[in-house]
This record gives structure tokens, sequence and C-alpha cells, in this order.
């Protein structure tokens, strides 16, 4: 964009960025903007992220000592499916797509809002409604089934408001399938001229994947909750064998939703570092066909391994090969965007700003989250180390390692963008770091201990492991801490922060080609799109230390 | 015991502890090398360093990408195919256990071993040969975990699973319920105690409660109606259970099957289920009637009128 427009877009938009389109509660309540719905859901997770982390906190205190002491076992066990509950299905599988996707893809693609965007508020609703009805459930109702709902615990022995929670559960479900439905439909049909399926950035490739995901695997889980209803409800003989049902049929329903979910919350997270990466190195990402190629063939092969869950439920140990191998295939594209990544800071110029900390962070931790999922493709190591807090670890370091570090990278890589404000950029750097050292602190000793055979979901526990749990719980102190922290910098910034500009990364994005804060309807004339994106160099000659302008830009109006 | 290395009770646990320390080897490697090299790059190639830049060697990226691809595609089959053969070694039972019976409620653990005595949240097995657990639960999944053996099996309720070992070391090792099952899941632990064989023969020989199980199951064989058709002279049409436990079925629907304890179990409890070939289905389901105590002592029963010949 030349300057001319520039100043063309900021005098035309001057008391229309979007913040300024509204200012009462209702112009929010009822808005079909998806900056707006991005932001509704974003102050939406972090809530239930803060529910879902008391919750967590109280099994942290708890397991400071061996004795089973501070709660009973019905307040342990309710605690930890709420953490579970919410940190899954609140949080995690919503968190990067419904909130920085939300308000990002359609400016990435230069258009001017979702293909559905009143489908996009009403996806919102859902989520608060089935949110906040599974959250009262568990709490009021003292659901302690854990998040997965084995049965025929669940359907015929739990004692708690199960069929309510699931119910809450199936709800936002239904967002979900809206999101994902709507993100597909507007990058089929609303990318700007220009702008060619191999010209988009690898976020928008990631919630593309992480929306196929969606819609071809929630309504599994729906299936799946409505049977647990409909057997404890109706008493329908579905998986209770007192009835001639069958147990593992619930595992085989459930693990073909919720592995593809571990996806659905990681593939976002690929995105957001892949722009992060380029834009702190000032590099074209390395291998960039590959990389749409890995996140493609992770979302398809993620739906055939969910048998990985089920090496000692008593599933043929045929079964158990196959499921196994293909385990250790859908690692391979994991792996290749790690490389990939660190192939893109060759040559770079690299600098060191809050966001690329925490990408860094993101690839530490899921590259040792990564690898301990071969420990646990691996059938004989996976007998020992399932339902123990081996497993415990090491989905923590893809989930909360991996996504969570992610999303807090693309939080403030766009803070910016989203607020036209600079949040303070020491604190922010010590945060990610106090995160990533809180993190191990939390996480690394649960390897430990779930090699040395200490089981998962244990109120009271034999008191060797109590050293390794205090650790723990240290480290969780310190995540609280370094969670908190942002809370507190970021809503400082919103009132004393620094103007941004439009574009402070000089980054070659189309959302960053228009004003910070967006106007209204993003750009001010539709933008044409004439490279690739990531064109920080030019071709095959390595960045100049001094000129942090990229070579070009995505897009022009 | 310390809290980081396990007691190891087993050849095969010690192979196991190889496997992992292998694993965790490689695995230590990889990470360092990816740590070496993200950290080495964010060093010189930090912004304005003197570090050669210039031209970017852009012509043979798709050469070192099928490189990486290739490798890493053939480091992890290979992993996998460890593994696997690792874990074809326990796909097929050793002949020959010593069985014994393990019934999982909430929240307990009761065992009986093979000469009727019973053991609630125990597990006495002696070491130097094959034993096999035989296992169900009468109410939830569950999951006998037992850490010095590194082994695990989910305990399913209406179905039987298995999990056999060799131990090799007398002592006192953690038994443990390791899939949520409850309230009190986690006080669901127990003693897995392993002796030497003529420890454990004295042990079991002194424990009061010692029954032969399976002439208690010809008492409830004969009581519960059994004998009125499956007898020889009986005058119904019923297949002879002589030679039945470990012998293939044919059945009426033309799969055939081995018969091991669940198809037993599942020919009591749900007849319909399996029919001989040659017989019409005219069995009553006991299901209610047979509790899973007397189950083991019929099943016990059935499984001495096939030990006169050679088992499989």
């Amino acid at each position: 964009m030349s300057d001319a427009a520039l100043v063309y877009v900021r005098h035309q938009d001057k008391e229309q960025n979007y913040l300024q389109a509204g200012h009462t509660l209702g112009s929010w309540l009822t808005s079909t903007d998806h900056k707006r719905i991005g932001i509704l859901y974003a102050l939406a997770i972090t809530f239930f992220f803060f529910i879902g982390g008391i919750a967590v906190g109280l099994v942290r205190i708890e397991l400071m000592s061996p004795n089973g002491d501070f709660l009973t076992d019905d307040a342990y066990n309710r605690l930890f499916t709420l953490h579970g509950i919410v940190m899954v299905w609140f949080f995690l599988v919503p968190s990067i797509p419904a909130t920085l996707g939300n308000f990002l893809l359609p400016m990435m693609i230069g258009a001017k809002d979702v293909a559905f965007p009143k489908i996009n508020l009403l996806s919102w609703y859902i989520f608060i409604v089935g949110a906040c009805f599974a959250v009262v459930s568990i709490v009021a109702g003292g659901v302690d089934t854990g998040w997965t709902f084995y049965t025929p615990f669940s359907t015929m022995f739990s004692n708690g408001d199960v069929i309510a929670a699931a119910a809450g559960v199936f709800i936002v479900g239904f967002s979900s399938i809206a999101t994902g439905v709507n993100f597909i439909t507007t990058v089929h049909m609303l990318r700007a001229p220009g702008m060619t399926w191999f010209r988009l950035p690898l976020f928008v490739w990631a919630i593309y994947a992480t929306s196929v995901v969606m819609v071809l695997a929630t309504p599994v889980l729906a299936m799946s909750l409505l049977l647990i209803i409909a057997e404890r409800w109706l008493g329908m003989p579905i998986f209770n064998p007192a009835n001639g049902g069958d147990p593992i049929l619930f595992q085989h329903l459930f693990w073909f939703y919720s592995h593809p979910a571990v996806y659905i919350m990681v593939l976002p997270a690929m995105g957001v570092v892949s722009e992060i990466f380029a834009c702190f190195a000032r590099r074209r990402v390395f291998g960039y066909a590959m990389m749409v190629y890995a996140m493609m063939s992770i979302a398809v092969i993620g739906f055939f391994v969910w048998g990985h869950h089920m090496f000692v439920s008593g599933q043929s140990q045929y079964a158990n090969f196959v499921f196994s191998f293909l385990s250790f295939i859908v690692a391979v594209p994991s792996a290749i965007k790690v490389f990939n990544w660190t192939a893109t800071l060759f040559r770079g110029q690299i600098t060191f700003e809050a966001p690329m900390l925490y990408a860094l962070g993101f690839l530490g931790l899921f590259t040792i989250g990564g690898l301990t999922g071969l420990f646990l493709a691996s059938v004989p190591i996976d007998v020992h180390v399932t339902d123990t807090y081996f497993v415990v670890a090491h989905f923590h370091y893809i989930m909360v390692g991996g996504s969570v570090s992610a999303f807090f990278a693309g939080l403030h890589f766009w803070w910016p963008k989203i607020t036209g404000r600079l949040y303070s950029e020491a604190w922010a750097r010590f945060a990610a770091i106090v995160m990533f050292l809180g993190f191990n602190t939390t996480f690394m000793p649960q390897f430990i201990m779930g090699y040395a055979g200490m089981p998962r979901r244990y109120h009271v526990y034999p008191p060797e492991f109590q050293i390794w749990h205090v650790m723990s719980s240290v480290g969780a102190l310190v995540l609280f801490v370094a969670y908190t922290l942002p809370l507190i910098y970021l809503t400082w910034s919103l009132f004393y922060g620094k103007k941004a500009g439009d574009n402070p990364w000089a980054a070659t994005g189309l959302e960053w080609q228009t004003a910070s804060p967006p106007p209204k309807h993003n750009f001010a004339e539709l933008p044409h799109v004439k490279a690739p994106p990531y064109r920080y160099h030019p071709d095959r000659q390595a960045p100049e230390a001094e000129d942090r302008k990229p070579e070009t830009q995505q897009g022009a109006m | 015991m310390t809290g980081a290395f396990p007691a190891t009770a087993s050849a095969y646990a010690g192979e196991w502890d190889r496997f992992f320390f292998m694993l965790t080897a490689i695995s230590g490697l990889i990470v360092l090398a990816i740590f070496i090299v993200i950290v080495g790059f964010s060093i010189r190639y930090r912004r304005g360093s003197k570090a050669k830049r210039g031209m970017l060697p852009g012509a043979i990226t798709n050469e070192i990408e099928l490189g990486w691809t290739s490798a890493t595609a053939i480091v992890f089959v290979f992993l996998f195919w460890w593994a696997a053969v690792d874990q074809l070694k326990n796909v097929v039972p050793p002949g020959h256990a010593l069985e014994i019976h393990v019934l999982a409620k909430q929240w307990m653990w009761k065992v009986q071993q093979p000469n009727g005595v019973r053991e609630i949240d125990e597990l006495h097995a002696p070491v130097g040969r094959p034993v096999r657990l035989i296992m169900t639960s009468q109410d939830v999944i569950h999951s006998l975990f037992l850490p010095a053996l590194r082994l695990k099996q989910d305990v399913l309720p209406g179905r039987y699973t298995y999990l056999w070992f060799t131990a090799d070391k007398p002592g006192v090792y953690h038994l443990l319920c390791s899939e949520f099952c409850g309230t009190e899941h986690s006080r669901m632990t127990g003693r897995l105690v392993l002796m030497t064989a003529a420890d454990y023969a004295r042990w079991s020989a002194a424990q009061p409660g010692a029954e032969d199980l399976a002439a208690d199951g010809e008492k409830l064989f004969r009581s519960l109606g059994c004998s009125g058709c499956h007898a020889p002279q009986s005058s119904v049409h019923a297949p002879d259970l002589n030679n039945v436990y470990g012998h293939k079925v044919q059945l009426s629907d033309g799969r055939s099957i081995v018969a091991d304890e669940a198809y037993l179990r599942d020919s009591i409890l749900l007849p319909q289920k399996d029919v001989v070939a040659g017989f019409d289905p005219i069995m009553p389901s006991f299901r209610g009637i047979v509790g899973d105590g007397d189950m083991v002592k019929l099943i016990a029963y059935l499984k001495s009128l096939a030990s006169k010949r050679e088992r499989p």
C-alpha cells in the first residue's frame, strides 16, 4: 500500500475504527463484526481459563501431601473433572481459532467479514450458554467422571449430574461446528483478488485445517454424548455390559473425536508461530508448500490414530500394532514442521521481542511433547506409563507448553493490531521467560513420577512420590504468576500503552496493511494481492540488518 | 525404593527399562541437537551480527526437505519396529501358567488362588514360573497396574482380560488401580507379594479357606441342573463338555472359536451368542443366577474336564 493510500485510510476511518463503532454493551452483544466477536470470545475464554486454573490450583495444593487431608475424595475428583472439561472444551478448543482466528482470518485473506456473520455471533451465544450450563452443573451437581466420561462409570455409577454436564458440552459442540463451517466457507469464497491458495498465510491454512477437523470430528463427540444421555436417562442398553452393552465402544467413539481434537488445539498454534518466526527472523518461511502439506496430512492422519489411547483397554493386540504404526507416521509431519521453523531462522536478522520469545518457548516445549508422544505410541512403553503422570505431562507439553504458549505469542504479536496500543515490552519478555521456566518446573517432574508408576487422578498416593508432587506444585505457582502478569500489563496497555502505529513489526500480511485498530469493514477498499506471504527479503538474498522494510507487502489497495 | 526408580521384579521389567532408557537417550539427543541449532541460530543470526548472510542456498531446498522427511520417517518406522518386536514377545501367553482369578469392584481387588484361597487387596504369587491373571470387573472399568512388572491391563465388566508375567525377585510391591473408577479410586490399592516357590507353597497351604475349586464347581454343576442336559447319559441333546476347554469349537453360524474362559462364561450367561454347530439354541441363560464367584468354580470344573488330555 502506498503512503498516500495509508493516509487516505486513516482519514476515512479515524472515528470509524471497529472499537469506536459503538460504545454501548448492546453494540457489542449484537455485533456481527468478526473482530468484535473475536474479542467476545477472548473475554469468555479468559474467564474459563481462570475457572479451570482455580480448579487445578486446588488440586495442586492437595497434592503437596500424599494423605489427602485438604479435600474430600469427591471434591478432588470433581475438581480435576472441572479442570479437564473447562480447559479442553471451553478454553483450548476455541482459544486460537475463535479469538485470533475470528479476528484475523478475514483480514488475512482480504475480506470484510466471515461468510456468515450472524452465525458467527450465534456461535458465541451457543458457546456461552453451553459452557455456563456445563460449569454450573459440574460445580453444583458434582460431576466426577473426568473429562473423558468413560462408561459404564458415567452412565450407571457416577452420582453427579452427568447428563447436564454432557448436555453442556454437547451444546458447545455446535458452536465449534458453526465456527468451522464459517471459516471453511470464508476461505473458499471470500479471498481477495490474487489471493490464491498457495499465497495464503500459514495461519490461514492452519485455521482451515482445524476447521475441517472440527466439522468432521465434533459430530462424533455429539453422538457419543447423546448415547451417554440415552443410557443414563432412558436406560437404553448401549455401553453397560449388565444389559448386553459394550463398554469399550464408548472409548472408540470418544477418542475418534478426542484425538483429532488434539489437532484442533495444536494446528492453530502451528499457524501462529509460523507467522511470528518469519516476521522476527525477517525470513520467508522455509518450505512453505511442505508446511501446508504437513498440516493437511496431520489433519487427515489424525483421524486414524485414536486406538493408541486404548492399548490396555483390552482391544486386540493386532489393532494395537496398526494404531501404533499410524501414530509413528502422524509424528513425521510434526517433526518436519519443527525442522522448517528452525531452518527459517537460518541467515535471518533475528530480534527477540515478546512474541518471538513465546514462539521459541512453543518450539522447545512442543518438541519435547512430540518426542514423548513417540514413547506413548510404542505399545510396550505405553502399557506401563499410560494412565500415569507421564501421559499427563506429555499432553500438557503439547497443549499448554505448545498451544497456550503459541496463544500468548499470537496475542502479543497481534495486540497492537487489535487494540492499537503497545504493551510494556520488558514485562512481556519477563512473563514469557517465567512462563517457560514455570511450565518446565511443573511438568518435568510429572514425567519422572509417571515413569516411576504414579497413577493419574489419584487423590491420595504412595508417599515416595511426594517430592515430585511438591516440585510440580511449586512450578504451578510460578505458572499462575506467569499467566496473571499478561492480564495486568495488557489491561494496563489498553489505557496507558503507547500508540502502536499501523504496522509496528513491519510485517507483510494483509492484516497489517490497514489501520490499527482496523476500520469497521477492515479495508477502505478491496485489497489486491500481488505477492506470496512472507516477502521479507528478495528471492535468494538474505535480509539486511538495518533495513526492516520487507521486500514487498502481500497486497495493495 | 527411591521415588525416581521403580522396583524391578521381572526380567521383562529390566528389558522394558533398557528400551525406555534407549528411547530417552535417543530423544534426549534429538532435543539437544534441536536446541543447540535453535540457540546457535538465535545467537549467530541475531540482528546485525557479523555472520555471513549473502545469497541463500535456495537451489538445494528440495533436497534438504526430502532428506530430512525420509530420515525422520525411517527413524520413526525403525522405532515402531523395535517396539513391535518387544510387544510380539508378549502376545502369546506362556503355557502351563499358574492361573489366578482377579475380580475388581468399587473399590477393592478380590483375588482367588488356584487352590481356592481368597485374598482382598493382596496378590500372592510365586517367582520363577509363569503366572496368568484372569480378570473381570463387577461394576465399572478398573485397571490393574503392577509397576514393578511394568504391566497394566484394564479390567472390564462383562468380559475377561488377561495379564501374564514371570517374576524373578521376591518382595512386596505396589498393586494399583489406574483407571478412574469413582470416589475411592485412589484408595483401590494393594500389595503384590512375590515369594519363592517354597514360600508360596507354604503360604497357600497355611491359609484358611483353601478349597478345591474344581470340586466345588462340580457340585454347582449338579445343583444348578447343568448335568441334567450336559451329562453323557442325558436324553436332552446338549454338547458334551469333556475336552472342550482349550479346543476349537465349530459354531452354528459357521465361525469357529477356541473355548477359553471368556467363551465358557459367555455360554453360561449369554447362551444364544455362540451356539455350537449341530445343537439347538435351547439352553437357558444363567445371568443373575451364577455370580462371579460361582463362575470361577464352574470354569475351574470345566477346565478340569479337559486337563486329562494335552492342552494345546
